[in-house]
């Protein structure tokens, strides 16, 4: 498919691309209304941030949740009046939030944050507005697949939203929905209809990942501009391929195990329960020969790429970032492209090391460990590179730039915790403690929710053709920084003291309640850091409207393509020609010139990267 | 009323703040983008090395303020080895996490924008990639080394002689069986579960095995004696927790796991050690298993063979409780839990011993 085809027989705004095809095809009398514009559009930009807004949202909703359960955690003696004034007496009687709510807020909060908010928000945003002005197209493959994308997501957000609302409250077996807990109804008051409205959600949200993800390959893989080769894309958009090749392999697993367990719930059928005697009902059910560990392998199969799908798009962002702003080439190119493929390789083999406690076999645990620890190799060399980026080079610090510097650290930290829980031995102590909760907080959580933050402060000149406030940004970035490692630093000790996740109170139990006034501490910078959050979004508002202008058509200094389109690009994101690319997208510093753009040719005398 | 003013504060520090945060963007302007962009980038540049220090003083800190507090000495003998490999990992991890964020944190301080300074053109060294490559490659070697040394040693078999206790979980609590005199863990069938007729098990009282099988909900286990835990789960899946033995194990309904270790020291010798004269060894589910999950709790004595034996001797078995006196042994005369095999009809050729299916036939 030419880039041309794409753009045929549909609206668009920006007079210079209407001149161009009135040169081409002829007249068109398109009209472009609110509705084709700003709804129904299919304009990837436009689309990019339909996702980036929903995500921002969802991510408001998702954090507030954790203020709710921080406030338990912190304080579990407590009474807030108002916490029963709004959210009644079933959720919260006597101003304390009751367990059944505190499953359900934990649950929600691991679901949207997961999916809605790093998956949808950071890849549908990232990957949308990048892919094509990067490597030089009019749009995505195909904009019809790529509206519906962000409709089924906007779909699956909804049905998600509303299970809230419903009586017996939504799925709080927590976001993995372990097997049986989620098939009985009769064994948890989230797996009743909160349960069903969680798994069509999910699954509305299967189908957008993969419109989106098989989108991404191929425009990336057929669309790309005249001397754009492979080896000449920025890590970008090699993090968001790799991403959705990820994606796009393991999501239908996830749905097939959805779908058994819908089957269970509804069908009679016995794919993950077995022998089993409910208390609360008193009655022994019918089922057996099923097996719950099924569950868990068609979850982690997905599950575990799903911590990839998350991190490399932040990982190319970060990495793109760096080298702007550190005005020097990202060290190690072919390194960092080998090492996002050997990690998409290896997170397919490693999903087993979230069940080493769970009955497997030694052996299988070992090899499993194995492979684990071997994606260490790829992480390590990647941290390595970026900090041979920032060597000798002549750093800005751009509110972006801190959050990529932010991302490293935070990886390095959440990195080297994973190698203790990979290790099968030391798993024994840690699995399910707190120390589970601050590794993946650290290393996907934050470095994820960093990673999209500095895509979102470099990007926006570009989105909206204006700035965001500096000064507001900075504040954002040092306490929302800080505030990340002081929230999730302790909770190691925590887990190394063998603190179980998930518990709605510790003080009856003498193992772990020396934590008291910890876990106090943590709740209070918890609440201080969202609050920054929501100074972060009245920026991102504020800024889309009254932020300064941008009037150079390439602010950063950048060399990549998406810096070459007009300030606010139109539909087909260039007037005229696509511009032809002659070298890689790091050409900094090189030959005592700050940048040369890609679009720029060799010279005489020049050696090619 | 406090949340109100509360909200109140919270919107007054958002408006200051962003009424400097505008003031600033005209004061920048005023001063020319340049002079703006160099204080601001000298500003962050000096946090960097600021938030380097405090953060290595608050590692630091946290280090001292709870090292009481984790990672007490373990009561196992496994887990002397857990924590050993622990510290080894602990040892390893710390320098390269005190290494590379030193690099990240100095590399940025000092590199910072200077007019005078230019950027060197350095995209890659393919020496220094190997390095990189193959250092992290032979440390992991040396930690999956270690790790699956021990992990093998822990999830190997039990010593022949380990005492066998049974532990069952269901919503929300711990179910314990012991085998009795002779040994042997009677059959059981999850169909024939009823609480209120006292078989919380749902043991098959035609197995003469099961005749002596004690059912409690406490446990005890003898000091410096191997115990096999045969783990179970009625309803969803559980986990049982057990963080001084350094030990944990899921609860799978339908699967049953097993998990053995070799406590060190009673119950009284910990409470001294531990100078907390309420100490007992916790069992805690570490697996989601519904709202009452947080409260799961059970309790493990360890205590002397001599009080171990005495503790067994003093236990009624499960079937003498439910039989009353007039129960002779051997026989299966007045089972009034048969009610619950009724309940529902099933194959007889699930059924494991032949004198389940003559149970169920009967019905």
């Amino acid at each position: 498919m030419s880039n041309e085809a794409t753009l045929h027989g549909h609206a668009e705004t920006d007079l210079p691309v209407h001149d161009l095809h009135h040169d081409e095809h002829g007249v068109h009398h398109h009209k472009e209304t609110f509705i084709t514009k700003y709804v129904f559009s299919q304009d990837h930009k436009m689309i990019s941030k339909q996702f980036l807004i929903t995500g921002m949202i969802w991510a408001i909703i998702g954090g507030m949740m954790s203020v709710l359960f921080r406030l338990q955690l912190g304080y579990p003696e407590a009474h807030f009046q108002f916490l029963e004034d709004l959210l009644g007496s079933k959720w919260a009687k006597g101003g304390q939030i009751q367990p059944e709510f505190y499953y359900a807020l934990v649950t929600m909060h691991g679901t949207i944050l997961v999916f809605f908010v790093l998956t949808g928000g950071l890849s549908g945003t990232f990957a949308n507005f990048l892919i094509p002005l990067q490597v030089g197209a009019r749009d995505m493959a195909s904009p019809m697949l790529n509206m519906l994308s962000y409709w089924f997501f906007l779909g699956a957000s909804v049905v998600m939203c509303t299970s809230l609302f419903i009586e017996t409250g939504p799925a709080s077996g927590g976001w993995t929905s372990y097997a049986p807990l989620s098939a009985l109804g009769d064994a948890n008051e989230g797996s009743k209809a909160g349960m069903d409205y969680w798994l069509i959600s999910m699954a509305l949200f299967v189908v957008s990942s993969l419109l989106g993800g098989l989108n991404y390959i191929s425009t990336i893989l057929n669309m790309r501009t005249k001397g754009m080769s492979m080896t000449r894309l920025p890590l970008t958009i090699w993090a968001i391929l790799f991403t959705a090749i990820l994606g796009v392999l393991s999501f239908p697993v996830l749905l097939s195990g959805f779908i058994l367990l819908l089957f269970d719930r509804h069908g009679g059928t016995s794919f993950y329960l077995s022998d089993i005697f409910l208390t609360e009902t008193g009655k022994a059910l019918p089922n057996e020969g099923g097996s719950a560990i099924l569950y868990q392998h068609l979850f982690w199969f997905l599950g575990h790429p799903e911590v990839y799908i998350i991190i490399l798009p932040a990982m190319g962002l970060v990495s793109e970032v760096m080298s702007v702003n550190a005005r020097k080439p990202i060290f190690g190119y072919m390194a960092m492209v080998g090492s996002l493929f050997a990690i998409t390789v290896l997170a397919f083999v490693v999903w087993a090391h979230h069940m080493f406690v769970t009955g497997l076999n030694p052996f299988l645990g070992s090899v499993f460990v194995l492979l684990t620890l071997l994606i260490a190799v790829p992480s390590a060399i990647k941290v390595f590179n970026w900090l041979t980026t920032l060597w000798r080079g002549n750093i800005r610090f751009t509110p972006a730039m801190l959050f990529a510097i932010g991302f490293v650290s935070t990886f390095i930290s959440g990195g080297l915790t994973g190698i203790f829980l990979g290790n099968s031995t030391l798993d024994i102590q840690l699995h399910d403690t707190y120390f589970v909760i601050a590794h993946f907080h650290i290393v996907m959580g934050v470095s994820g929710i960093l990673g999209m933050f500095c895509g979102i402060y470099h990007w926006f000149p570009k989105m909206y053709g204006r700035y965001m406030n500096n000064t507001m940004s900075y504040i954002h970035f040092w306490i929302t920084f800080a505030g990340a490692y002081l929230i999730f630093w302790p909770m190691h000790y925590e887990g190394l003291a063998g603190m179980p996740r998930r518990y709605l109170d510790y003080s009856n139990w003498i193992s772990f309640n020396q934590f008291g006034d910890l876990n106090r501490f943590i709740s209070t910078v918890a609440m201080i850091t969202f609050a920054v959050q929501l100074l972060f979004v009245f920026n991102f508002i504020y800024s889309i409207f009254k932020g300064r202008r941008v009037m150079d058509r390439n602010p950063w200094g950048s060399t990549t393509l998406e810096w070459t389109a007009p300030i606010r690009p139109g539909h087909g994101n260039w007037p005229g020609e696509i511009p032809e690319v002659h070298r890689w997208p790091y050409d900094y510093a090189k030959d005592g010139r700050d940048f040369i753009p890609q679009t720029e040719p060799l010279g005489s005398n020049e050696s090619a990267h | 009323m406090s949340t109100f003013f509360l909200l109140l504060i919270l919107l007054m520090g958002f408006l200051i703040t962003f009424q400097i945060a505008k003031a600033s963007e005209y004061v920048g302007v005023l001063k020319g983008e340049k002079k703006n962009f160099e204080q601001n980038n000298r500003i962050n540049g000096f946090l960097m090395i600021v938030f380097l220090v405090l953060g290595l003083i608050g590692v630091y800190y946290c280090n001292e303020i709870f090292r009481g507090k984790i990672l007490g000495e373990s009561a196992s003998v496994h887990g002397v080895e857990i924590d050993r490999m622990m510290y080894i990992t602990i040892t390893i991890t710390g320098i390269v996490f005190v290494l590379t964020q030193v690099l990240l944190f100095w590399f940025a301080y000092k590199y910072q924008y200077s007019e005078k300074r230019k950027a060197m053109y350095y995209p890659h060294d393919n020496r220094l990639e190997v390095i990189w490559t193959v250092v992290p490659a032979i440390t992991l070697t040396v930690l999956v080394g270690f790790g699956l040394f021990y992990w093998f040693r822990i999830t190997g078999d039990a010593p022949a002689d380990a005492n066998q206790i049974e532990i069952t979980g269901k919503q929300f609590g711990w179910i314990f069986r012991y085998p009795g005199s002779d040994g042997v863990f009677g059959k059981k069938y999850y169909q024939n579960i009823s609480d209120k007729d006292n078989n919380s098990l749902g043991l098959l009282w035609d197995d003469p095995n099961t005749h002596d099988d004690i059912v409690t909900s406490e446990m005890y286990i003898e000091v410096n004696k191997p115990v096999k835990l045969i783990i179970n789960s009625r309803d969803v899946i559980h986990d049982v927790g057990l963080v001084y033995f350094r030990q944990k194990m899921d609860a799978v309904p339908g699967t049953p796991t097993t998990l053995w270790f070799v406590p060190k020291f009673t119950t009284e010798e910990m409470k001294k050690k531990l100078g907390n004269p309420d100490f007992v060894y916790e069992i805690s589910c570490d697996q989601m298993c519904g709202r009452g999950h947080y409260t799961m709790r059970g309790v493990i004595t360890v205590v002397s063979h001599e009080e171990y034996v005495l503790w067994l001797a003093k236990q009624k078995a499960n079937y003498a409780q439910v039989m009353g006196d007039q129960a002779p042994a051997g026989g299966a005369k007045t089972d009034s839990t048969k009610a619950a095999a009724i309940s529902t009809s099933r194959p007889a050729a699930n059924l494991a011993t032949p004198a389940a299916k003559q149970l169920v036939a009967t019905n």
